[in-house]
């Protein structure tokens, strides 16, 4: 297989900086001073109610969405209107969206090459290889030949990982990837999503899943109107919350 | 109060007679409400005034092979007004002892039709097969070549006219559509203003104006001297006329792909001509086959209007046919006689669709 892409990353720099972050929908201000530094190998869950922006704030980190004011700094290359930049991050950062978007007209195996292919300019026996190799990793790789409508929800959204990591990316961010999903298949792709952690990805995770949270983050965030209220290793988040706001949150969600 | 079932296998009776059958498809369908069986009646009363007489007419009291004259004195349809003329509807003014040529290079092309119909077909050779058919049908018709009697394309007419027309039209009306679409689309405004434009300005205008201004006023401002193929001017009227309908339909698919397809392809990486050739457009040609195909039917049948700038199609054919005093009076049978060829047409193209549909598995 074709060596990992080089890291521009030098050892300490973090993988992804957020500096002074703001972000406005028309009047509607939805980010407001966010600054968030994510180390390599680090994994951050963010929480918070709905509408509170943190699925904004990842998709920004993309480019999925467009930040009005502040930085955005991915593995050295900052986030700005040029599109050879957009590209280069968008490269090395791979997203796992709620709803799959699995591409229904391609077979799982040709949803996989895609990316290796036509973007990192990989032959496609060697981009075929890879991708039976993450197929296997996610435990899918006997669907290879099927079309994403035959398959479950889960295995879908296991699919979508696979896909992303097809890429090799430096960093994983997952928009909410187990809220479309019923209880049963919520597992498995949980644990997809912990064997990724044990491998040392870097991950930021945009979740509901507070089990998730507590066993595998290094640090958990809690959004709440387009703010990050407080920042806390899991264990002293969940035990000793110190902000009303986050002390209310939990209240609701951990029964 | 309980109940038990003492006998367990109960003898076998069938559905009532009238519930099933002919008799009950009858009362399922036709008449199984007073509002349908009146309705049924109507038609059946239709049928029995129309089909007869119609039937007696083109067939019983009919002529097919003899001159104007006895078609007179004939009480059916006179067919002889095509059985007679058919060669000079067919192909107009091409060279009469020439006519196995193009009757041969609308064979290639029906053959061609034929192959692309299946989906183990399509591949980069079948393209290839298509312009290599393209180019033998253009020297078989021309000439000038292999001993060939050279026959200019301004001679080209009757349904060799209609069918180029329609064929290079269509052809090159669909990518420059999607690009329409895709530009009005865009995000840059240059590009979108064009395109929005083209789109309105063509759109507000009937095709016989363009027809009109290609053949009168473009000419105007060209240069002294310079002279371009009427038949040409005609060609491309039609290709930005029908250009501007597909790109509305292709933008209407566009707009019915998902947002999330359109983000996972940016996410991975893929640039826009990737992110439209690979996820977007593949998928949202597919959805609308239907609007597209009933738009290139309907340009087909729109080559038609060329008559009206002196354009010596199909259409035109039949009409000087009529016009000599001999077979004026014939005319619905001449008429008739295109719109079968018309349909034939048409429904080649629909069941193109239907297949093409399946092999989609839309």
């Amino acid at each position: 297989m074709t060596a990992e892409p080089v890291s521009g990353a030098a050892p300490g720099k973090p993988v992804i900086e957020i500096v002074d972050l703001h972000k406005w929908y028309g009047d509607f201000h939805v980010l407001r001073d966010i600054n968030l530094k994510v180390k390599k190998g680090e994994r951050i869950v963010i929480c918070g109610p709905s509408g509170s922006g943190k699925s904004t704030m990842i998709r920004c980190i993309n480019r999925l969405e467009q930040h009005q004011q502040g930085r955005i700094i991915v593995n050295n290359v900052e986030l700005t209107n040029d599109i050879k930049n957009i590209e280069k991050i968008r490269a090395e950062v791979g997203m796992v969206f709620q709803h799959f978007n699995l591409f229904p007209h391609l077979t799982i195996l040709e949803n996989l090459t895609l990316g290796p292919i036509w973007v990192r300019k990989v032959p496609r026996s060697e981009a075929e290889e890879t991708a039976m190799y993450y197929l296997e990793k996610v435990q899918i790789a006997e669907q290879a030949k099927k079309y994403p409508g035959q398959l479950s929800g889960g295995q879908q959204q296991r699919v979508a990982i696979a896909r992303s990591l097809c890429m090799k990316p430096m960093v994983m961010l997952f928009d909410e990837p187990t809220s479309a999903l019923d209880p049963e298949m919520v597992k498995e792709v949980l644990d997809v999503m912990i064997d990724l952690a044990k491998e040392g990805m870097t991950m930021l995770v945009v979740s509901h899943e507070m089990g998730f949270a507590r066993s595998v983050a290094h640090r958990v965030l809690f959004m709440d109107a387009g703010q990050i209220v407080e920042e806390n290793n899991p264990d002293d988040f969940f035990l000793n919350p110190q902000n009303e706001r986050t002390k209310k949150f939990l209240s609701q969600i951990l029964h | 109060m309980e109940f038990t079932k003492t006998q367990i296998n109960d003898p076998e009776i069938g559905p009532p007679k009238t519930e099933i059958g002919l008799i009950g498809w009858m009362k399922a369908n036709l008449f199984n409400s007073p509002m349908n069986s009146l309705l049924t009646a109507m038609i059946l009363y239709a049928i029995y005034k129309v089909i007869p007489p119609l039937f007696k007419w083109m067939f019983i009291g009919s002529v097919w092979s003899t001159s104007g004259q006895a078609c007179n004195q004939a009480s059916g349809a006179c067919w002889s007004v095509v059985t007679h003329n058919f060669r000079f509807i067919l192909f107009g003014f091409y060279p009469y002892d020439q006519q196995w040529r193009p009757t041969v290079a609308i064979g290639l092309l029906f053959i061609l039709i034929f192959f692309s119909h299946y989906r183990r077909f399509w591949s980069k050779a079948l393209l290839i097969v298509w312009l290599v058919g393209i180019v033998i049908m253009g020297v078989i018709m021309r000439g000038g070549f292999f001993g060939l009697p050279l026959v200019e394309s301004t001679k080209w007419s009757g349904i060799i006219l209609t069918l180029m027309l329609a064929l290079f039209g269509l052809t090159a009306a669909y990518p420059l559509g999607v690009l329409l679409a895709l530009g009005r689309r865009s995000s840059m405004p240059a590009i979108k203003t064009l395109s929005v434009v083209y789109i309105e300005l063509i759109r507000g205008v009937p095709l016989i104006s363009m027809l009109f201004m290609s053949s009168v006023m473009f000419p105007l401002f060209l240069p002294e001297g310079i002279t371009i193929n009427k038949i040409l001017r005609a060609q491309v009227a039609i290709i930005l006329f029908t250009a501007a309908y597909i790109a509305e339909v292709v933008r209407g698919g566009l707009q019915a792909i998902p947002k999330g397809q359109y983000e996972a392809a940016e996410a991975l990486g893929l640039n826009y001509s990737q992110k439209m050739r690979l996820i977007v457009l593949p998928q949202a040609l597919k959805i609308v086959i239907p609007p597209t195909v009933s738009i290139l039917i309907s340009a087909f049948k729109d080559t038609s209007l060329v008559v009206i700038i002196g354009l010596f199609d199909l259409m035109k054919t039949t009409q000087v046919t009529l016009s000599d005093p001999e077979w004026s009076g014939f005319s619905t049978e001449a008429y008739l006689f295109i719109a079968v060829l018309y349909f034939i047409g048409c429904f080649v193209m629909a069941n193109f669709s239907r297949n093409l549909e399946k092999e989609l598995k839309t």
